[in-house]
């Protein structure tokens, strides 16, 4: 495949498809409706299911379904919808059935606005609905990144039994950028859906997809299985992104969109000779723990850079614990924070390592 | 090497087409390229604005505060972003629909009635080519030549009649930018 | 060692359990009529031959342990999304019949847009409306159908039109949706009624196995429990206060095979 200009809703709609995506359910919602509109065409074309949704209420219990059923199916939404949605991921997480989840984040709360944000980080990555479940959560900071990430989740959410989410926002989704798709994959052959899956009790004992445990002791043992689950996905699925940390006495942590607003301003300020790099999760969970606590112990100090008002921060907050000054600059309502302003941030934290290094600078949080 | 550029106006006045086909030129080239398009409400007949960057670098940032080109349509579009074009940067500025002058001195400000010479040319709707076509006879990004080339590739071949009439607004408005940098380069009383 | 031990040969088995209805105790109250349309829909499912290829989805209320009863696949949906998830469902297995079996509290009221939108969409899914006019798992609480003047512990009063509305009439709001291709209401309070109610459960089976459109057939049930009745009084509750206020009849059935009569 070339290389072609694509927009990153159309692009990540398309690398579904070719990734195997068999059925498709979703409301309209901007800043994400052109990936509904890709399908509702191509689709149809290839003789797959689609079906735009009374609601997202309506249409994550579709998913649910079809995914009960064995087949890679998918939504894509944007914040308000993916609020919607929470019950439903809830479900599913309950009776461990696969699926993708793409949400192209807009400024909130509330209605907000149509403009890029990252303020769904809570919600997707610590759970939303209710219980104790996890998601694996991908940001992508690229249209080629949207595409491959769209591919991973696929595969993932099958080998694990777990809803895969695409944490992307608006600017990801409307811009365009060269990028390749992959390879068109077959659909998975009708008799080779998964064991467990909804297809008629034959020459075999009924299945069941649930998630109700009304014995708490069952329940909690389903639990345990789900948390035994969730920490295999640890040990082997943490993805994340070292750029210029090398040499670096101070690193941007940084996901998504503003990771690359980032490595502009970080390009600027390494001409000027201030040594910085970043440090970017590409799964959000599993969080890339040991690599940032690694990460704490070789820098003087770490900004933290987020399209909200410091949700991932947290985290690491958590993960550096005191090993070194943790700060935070953010924008947030669908303002994306420009490289400029990211640059004087670095370039006041570096001038005031330099000046004390040993002392927290006024602007650092610890 | 990194370019980046604001194109702004009125929705339907080919905006964010002449900024997509820019990205598509650039890629076409072998370049890195994003085109970021201010999205929503401001689609539907309020005002447009989309940026490109091109690069052979990977690309940061989408977005910029201080472009080092723009071309204005509109005269909102002027006011908005005639602060923020970089110091030695290119504003183009479309005369048709813009009656106030270009204030600052510090940058390469090229007036071209696009409007005036799309109608002349037989096509409202080439405005957008006429200032595209002005903008790469004064930035080193692209050529005329690479963009009318992509177009050929990129334009739909229901489209194809109108081919001949895209390359000729293209050209016109290089020559006219050209003239115009003359002109600017050459002190009146 | 049985004394009474039968002599086999001489007696024909008349009665026993549908292959779709394995011997599993039922969670449900003395004289509750889930039971009964339990059995009918999977003796139709044994009629039909289709138990390798039907999928139920249950819904949550007091039916929330269906898939425990019937032998077929099963899915157990958020509360009032059983419509949505039959939808996905019955999209990617075309092949299948596929039945959501809800209560009156999940269909017409938290799942009252899902129920709607799936009718509209024309989903070739056959939906099993169980109406006993209250909110039965939670404890008896007002539902949309309950009766006007009906007590319940979220309407100690009565149901009061003025604060609370009055019924909600599922079948006929859906008989107008043009996606909607079988819609009939019977009642279990009886054994004539039972009968009819049968007689409906396989023909909206089949209707949907002609891919004809959307397909539910709500059932008068009753809950001698939470009503506060004899499973007998329950029964004439049925007929006395219910059917009038819910007609039975069939209220869209399909323009080529019109039925006569309820």
């Amino acid at each position: 495949m070339a290389r072609e200009l694509l927009k990153g809703n159309v692009a990540f709609a398309e690398a579904a498809i070719r990734a195997g995506c068999e059925a498709y359910f979703g409301y309209p919602i901007t800043p994400q409706t052109e990936a509904l509109e890709h399908m509702a065409v191509r689709m149809p074309e290839l003789g797959r299911t689609f079906v735009q949704a009374e609601s997202e209420v309506a249409a994550i219990n579709m998913v649910y379904g079809a995914a009960a059923a064995g087949v890679r199916t998918m939504t894509s939404s944007s914040s308000p919808g993916v609020s919607l949605m929470m019950e439903g991921l809830s479900y599913m997480a309950g009776s461990e059935v696969p699926a993708v989840v793409v949400d192209v984040m807009r400024g909130g709360p509330g209605l907000g606005n149509i403009a890029p944000a990252q303020s769904d980080y809570t919600q997707m990555v610590k759970g939303g609905g209710h219980g104790d479940y996890r998601q694996i959560v991908l940001a992508p900071a690229s249209v080629q990144e949207l595409i491959d990430h769209t591919v991973l989740a696929f595969d993932l959410a099958d080998r694990y039994r777990i809803v895969s989410v695409v944490l992307a926002d608006g600017s990801l989704g409307q811009m365009m950028e060269g990028a390749e798709l992959p390879a068109m994959r077959p659909p998975r052959a009708a008799d080779a859906s998964p064991a467990w899956a909804l297809s008629g009790a034959k020459e075999r004992d009924t299945n069941l997809i649930s998630s109700i445990h009304l014995d708490p002791d069952e329940e909690e043992r389903f639990n345990h299985h789900l948390q035994a689950k969730y920490a295999a996905i640890e040990a082997a699925e943490i993805r994340h992104e070292e750029h210029l940390l090398d040499d670096a006495s101070i690193a941007v942590v940084a996901f998504g969109t503003a990771a690359r607003l980032v490595k502009t301003a970080i390009a600027g300020e390494r001409a000027a000779g201030v040594a910085v790099g970043l440090f970017r999760p590409i799964t959000l969970w599993p969080f890339p723990t040991d690599a940032l606590r690694d990460l704490s112990e070789r820098v003087e100090a770490i900004l933290v850079v987020e399209m909200n008002m410091g949700q991932m921060l947290e985290d690491v907050q958590r993960v550096v614990a005191e090993r070194c000054p943790v700060g935070f600059f953010g924008r947030t309502g669908g303002v994306m924070p420009m490289p400029e302003e990211i640059a004087a941030r670095i370039r006041a934290l570096a001038t005031q390592l330099g000046a004390a290094v040993s002392d927290a600078p006024e602007e650092v949080r610890t | 090497m990194t370019f980046d550029l604001i194109i702004a106006g009125f929705g339907g006045q080919g905006v964010l087409f002449a900024g997509q086909l820019l990205a598509h030129a650039a890629l076409d080239a072998g370049l890195e390229t994003t085109w970021y398009p201010s999205y929503g409400p401001e689609m539907r007949g309020g005002t447009a604005n989309c940026t490109v960057v091109i690069s052979d670098a990977p690309i940061g940032s989408p977005i910029t505060e201080r472009p080092q080109a723009a071309i204005v349509m509109n005269l909102p579009s002027l006011v908005r972003y005639e602060p923020l074009v970089r110091p030695g940067g290119v504003l183009v500025v479309n005369t048709s629909l813009i009656d106030r002058a270009v204030e600052r001195v510090d940058i390469d400000a090229i007036a071209i009635p696009a409007d005036d010479v799309a109608a002349e040319l037989g096509n409202p709707k080439l405005t957008n080519m006429v200032l595209l076509g002005a903008l790469l006879a004064r930035t080193s990004a692209l050529t005329t030549a690479q963009v009318g080339a992509t177009l050929e590739r990129v334009l739909p071949a229901r489209h194809h009649h109108l081919l001949g009439a895209n390359h000729a607004a293209l050209a016109r408005g290089a020559e006219l930018a050209t003239e115009a940098a003359a002109r600017n380069a050459t002190p009146t009383a | 060692m049985s004394v009474l031990a039968p002599p086999e040969p001489a007696l024909t088995p008349v009665y026993s359990y549908p292959d779709a209805l394995p011997h599993v105790p039922t969670h449900y109250c003395p004289g509750c009529t889930h039971g009964i349309a339990h059995r009918l829909i999977a003796e139709v499912i044994d009629e039909m031959a289709a138990k390798e290829r039907t999928i139920g989805v249950a819904s949550v209320g007091c039916s929330v342990f269906a898939y425990r009863y019937f032998g077929v696949d099963f899915a157990q949906a958020a509360h009032g999304r059983a419509p949505a998830m039959a939808t996905g469902v019955k999209r990617v297995r075309p092949e299948a019949l596929v039945f959501t079996y809800q209560g009156d509290g999940d269909l017409a009221s938290i799942g009252a847009a899902e129920i709607l939108h799936a009718a509209v969409r024309g989903e070739q899914i056959t939906v099993f409306f169980v109406n006993n006019a209250i909110y039965g798992m939670t404890g008896g609480q007002m539902a949309p159908t309950t009766l006007l003047g009906q007590t319940t512990t979220s309407s100690p009063a009565g149901r009061d039109r003025a604060t609370m509305g009055t019924v909600l009439r599922m079948s006929e709001l859906l008989a107008q949706v043009d996606g909607a291709a079988y819609v009939v209401r019977r009642s279990l309070h009886d054994v004539v009624q039972i009968k009819r109610a049968k007689k409906a459960i396989r023909r909206a089976f089949e209707v949907q196995e002609q891919g004809l459109g959307f397909t539910m057939v709500e059932l008068l049930s009753s809950c001698p429990t939470n009503w506060g009745m004899t499973p007998e009084a329950a029964l004439g509750y049925i007929r006395d206060e219910m059917v009038p206020a819910f007609p039975l009849g069939d209220f869209k059935v399909p323009e080529t095979r019109a039925e006569a009569g309820a």
